[in-house]
């Protein structure tokens, strides 16, 4: 009996390392490895030429943690994605609500208006706002109309807030509504019944349930927005730096490139972002509890 | 008893109505709110597509409808080479994600094994690490790549379209894998059983059984997977090499410099691209 | 039916971790007949099942098809086709091709398919619906498709996992009829697992019960309902009265045994008990015969008073007490029809209930 149940297990094992290798090769080889590599880039030196050079160093970020442009570059990008995701979830769900209050032959229309979006060309979407934030734009146009003149809208911190949360809501909304939709709404009634008011009712029934969507959008917002440049690029005309431009800079176009140091800030993204979604998650599942 | 009824129904049904926030102030105000999100969400886009009718070589003001900007456009080898390239390296990324991917979720579904959680991280993590760090890190091992290939055999590489395909897949392969997880889940094992019972061997049974059924869920992430490549557009700009360049990065480089109304067109037949895969996935999930 | 065995089970054991699912089963299965496995939800029943099949291996023991050893033989290449709880039917091929399954599996010539599916969909009478997706059957077609499904192969065995289950009570009882008729015309072995002893004692030549594992009895329905060899048989089947007490003697074929309060009892026993013996004393309520109080108890008589009385139309179900912590209940039939209330019995009325030795039975264990 052993020696069956030995030949079917190395049958078994042997179909599986076939499903596993490609796959567990891809990811090792493009994509673990490469993370390795800069892990081991970020306490490389850089020449003058901007070619890596292999001497063991903490340069790298020392200059992060001193240079105020760095500093200003990480705190400028956690702000601007914790506001995003704020915002998406303030907006995103009531949406989110409505969807799933809406009569049944309503509900799939209405997703699909929040999926064609998350299916499209972020940086398509992003290049609609520059049309209408132009200075010779849509908005400036109706502005000079009703007598206001011309406003600077385009290349604004302001703008870059609007892309950035223009491009993320539908990451927000279409986890949320799928936690919404499962909620069962008589529990609200239930709630209404044993003497809760509307708010006691959602706070104490409805947030704790929905928090699983809440968790999902919010990570799927924050995440981009980290480490987004197009945005800040396009719409804030890139005047003052976040983190994904840094970087971007370091890597492709500043003379000479530094990847080193690109690297480490690379690496401490990373690192904050580990941090503020473990913190996130605590703070998350007490809310559930 | 009887007669009272119809009054209950009657008064729970405005009872109804109101729960479901139509008739109350709340419920209006929701709706409302909602029309605004959702113009919030299309204006851009409406507007956006206008304007690539526009006479105004800006591109931001109405002066006239005109298909100008689309003879341009295709009058223009570098767009219309990007927009090649762009589809050859979505169809690739397609055809080889969808294929590691279905395997992997097959062994993660149907196979208890050492390291399974590992492998679960593994899988997962390309979605949560942001893709700028991605970019950079193949940009980097690419580089290193090339410098051995440099000094083992002397040719000089650049980056090229194979390493932007490569990218791509290796972020495409984890979105597969979750939406054909989705389906391998769904998928009732008795009917395998039943095969069996029936006579087939594991080969017929995945090939008459299994893979028909869950080949909605295959398709599912090769849509996924296509549209991906087709929008990404960090790990192309850092991946593809000079005179390789994809669709969106060549609508970076021009955007950077000046809206002009080519760019609305470019990006309206990209809009109408991704609106005929949603519709497609929606089709093929209405299918099942 | 002939003497010939179909399936034999030798000391089959099945553990899945550190459960015993299937407890050192020895059984028999003879060619052509209906048996059934009956047990509760978790005895083993389907266990058993799923390692005739193929579907799981015996952790000990062997499994013979007609005699031959079965091993490791995977579930595709056995003599044996199973009818599933939940049908398991193709859910993206129509109801001729999912029938025709089996047989393009076992290469065979189209023109013999095509011969055998119409046949098959004759036998179970859905001729006109080749072309239908499982999804559009309703819950009895569908169990039919399955039937046929693994009919059309002529298996040497049909194996049959709870398959009226998951059918309303009405439709259950027509297919029970059917199965059974049709499983008399085509006269294929089958094994039939059921939760629903009803069920069980309808269609079946033989039963075999099982409980934790364990296979406590097999035999034919009257067997086991009339002698069961155990509690649990007896309480599993039908429903029955059980006084505990010990064994003190024996009286020609009957034991007598005493309850602690001095009540004496007498029944057969199953087998040979010595005196001393902690035994349940078990008759089922409508063995035991209520009389009117005439001053003098019969033989085997004891004196209560009537408790509850419960009409439930071809019955009354009556309980008795007969002492402070006892009471007995006894079924009536409903011989005659009338609407006097004086005829039946009233709660609280005297009476004496009989308990014939030849309709009790003594149980140990």
């Amino acid at each position: 009996m052993a020696t069956i149940q030995q030949q079917q297990q190395r049958r078994d094992r042997f179909r599986l390392a076939l499903l596993l290798t490609p796959g567990l090769l891809w990811l090792l080889l493009f994509f673990a490895l490469p993370l390795v590599i800069i892990f081991v880039y970020s306490f490389m030196t850089n020449d003058a030429l901007g070619r890596v050079v292999y001497e063991p160093t903490l340069n790298n970020y020392i200059t992060i943690f001193t240079q105020s442009l760095y500093v200003n570059a990480y705190l400028r990008s956690i702000w601007a994605s914790v506001l995003t995701t704020v915002i998406c979830l303030l907006i995103g769900y009531p949406l989110a609500v409505f969807i799933a209050r809406s009569p049944q032959q309503w509900r799939m229309p209405l997703l699909m208006l929040i999926l064609i979006p998350f299916w499209t060309n972020f940086l398509v979407r992003i290049y609609a706002w520059q049309i209408i934030l132009a200075n010779n734009g849509i908005i400036n146009g109706l502005l000079e109309i009703i007598g206001v003149g011309r406003l600077t809208l385009l290349n604004t911190e302001g703008a870059t807030l609007i892309g950035l949360i223009y491009g993320e809501l539908p990451f927000m909304v279409l986890p949320l509504y799928a936690a919404i939709d499962r909620f069962d709404f008589t529990l609200m009634e239930a709630a209404a019944d044993l003497g809760a008011n509307k708010v006691q009712a959602f706070l104490r029934i409805m947030l704790p349930m929905t928090m699983p969507g809440i968790v999902a959008g919010s990570v799927l917002v924050f995440i981009p927005t980290l480490g987004q440049f197009v945005v800040s690029e396009l719409l804030g005309g890139a005047k003052v730096d976040y983190l994904g431009n840094l970087i971007q800079r370091l890597f492709l176009r500043a003379n000479p490139i530094n990847w080193p140091l690109g690297s480490a800030m690379a690496v401490l993204m990373m690192l904050v972002l580990l941090v503020l979604i473990m913190m996130y998650f605590r703070v998350t599942s007490e809310e559930e509890r | 008893m009887i007669k009272t009824a119809p009054a209950t129904t009657a008064s729970a049904r405005i009872r109804g109505a109101f729960s479901e926030g139509r008739l109350t102030w709340s419920g209006l105000s929701l709706t409302v709110f909602s029309i605004l999100v959702y113009l919030f969400l299309y204006v851009p886009i409406v507007i956006l597509v206008i304007f690539s009718f526009t006479r105004d070589e800006f591109g931001v003001r109405w002066t006239g409808f005109t298909f100008d900007w689309y003879i341009r456009l295709f009058n223009n080898p570098r767009m219309m080479g990007a927009a090649w390239n762009t589809l050859v390296v979505a169809t690739v990324s397609t055809i080889v994600s969808t294929i590691i991917g279905t395997m992997l979720a097959m062994a993660m579904e149907r196979y208890r094994f050492r390291g399974r959680n590992a492998m679960e991280g593994l899988i997962y993590l390309p979605i949560v690490v942001p893709e700028i760090v991605m970019a950079v890190a193949l940009l980097a091992f690419s580089a290193i790549i090339f410098d051995v290939i440099r000094m083992v055999t002397g040719e000089v590489l650049r980056r090229n379209l194979a390493t932007v395909t490569i990218g791509h897949i290796a972020f495409s392969i984890s979105f597969v894998v979750v939406v054909v997880r989705t389906s391998l889940k769904n998928f009732d094992r008795r009917l395998e059983e039943a095969a069996a019972d029936l006579g087939a061997d594991s080969w017929n049974i995945f090939w008459r059984i299994t893979f028909p059924l869950i080949l909605p869920g295959i398709i599912g992430g090769a849509l996924l997977a296509f549209t991906l490549s087709l929008d990404d557009f960090i790990i192309s700009l850092f991946l593809s090499g000079p005179g390789t360049s994809l669709l969106p990065v060549e609508v970076y480089n021009r955007v950077r410099r000046a809206i002009t109304p080519e760019i609305n067109a470019i990006s309206t037949l990209m809009l109408l691209l991704s609106m005929a895969l949603v519709a497609l996935s929606q089709l093929l999930q209405r299918r099942r | 039916m002939s003497d010939s065995i179909a399936i034999e089970l030798r000391d089959v054991v099945k553990r899945f971790g550190d459960v015993v699912a299937v407890d050192h089963v020895n059984l028999q299965i003879r060619d052509g007949e209906f048996f059934s496995m009956l047990g509760p939800s978790g005895c083993g029943k389907t266990s058993t099942l799923r390692m005739i099949a193929g579907f799981e291996l015996p952790t000990a023991g062997s499994i013979l098809i007609h005699g031959r050893e079965m091993g490791i033989t995977p579930p595709h290449m056995r003599p044996v086709n199973t009818v599933f709880q939940s049908y398991a039917l193709f859910p993206h091929m129509t109801v001729a091709q999912n029938i025709a399954f089996g047989l393009e599996m076992r290469k065979t010539p189209k023109d013999e398919i095509a011969r055998r599916v119409k046949e098959a969909l004759e036998l179970v009478r859905l001729s006109g619906l080749e072309e239908r997706r499982p999804r559009q059957l309703s819950g009895g077609q569908q169990q039919r498709v399955a039937l046929a499904r693994a009919l059309v192969n002529h298996p040497e065995v049909l194996l049959l996992d709870e398959p009226l289950g998951a059918l309303d009570q009405k439709l259950r009882k027509e297919m029970q009829l059917e199965l059974k008729s049709l499983q008399a015309r085509v006269g294929i072995t089958f094994v039939f697992v059921t939760h629903d002893q009803e069920e069980a004692l309808t269609m079946s030549d033989r039963i075999a019960v099982m409980n934790k594992g364990k296979l406590l009895q097999v035999g034919t329905p009257t067997e086991i309902y009339e002698r069961p060899n155990c509690r649990f048989v007896a309480d599993f089947i039908g429903e029955t009265n059980f006084i505990d007490g010990v064994v003190i003697g024996r009286d020609g074929n009957y034991t007598v045994l005493e309850t602690p309060e001095g009540l004496r009892f007498r029944g057969l026993a199953v087998r040979p008990l010595s005196d001393g013996t902690q035994v349940t004393y078990s008759i089922r309520p409508e063995k035991v015969r209520l009389l009117a109080p005439n001053g003098e108890l019969p033989p085997n008589g004891l004196a209560g008073t009537v408790m509850t009385v419960n009409y439930i139309g071809s019955d009354t179900r009556i309980t008795v007490r007969i002492n402070d912590r006892r009471t007995i209940d006894v079924w009536e039939q409903n011989t005659r029809s009338t609407l006097d209330r004086d005829e039946y019995w009233q709660p609280g009325e005297a009476a004496v209930i009989v308990c014939p030795p030849d309709n009790a039975l003594v149980l140990s264990e």
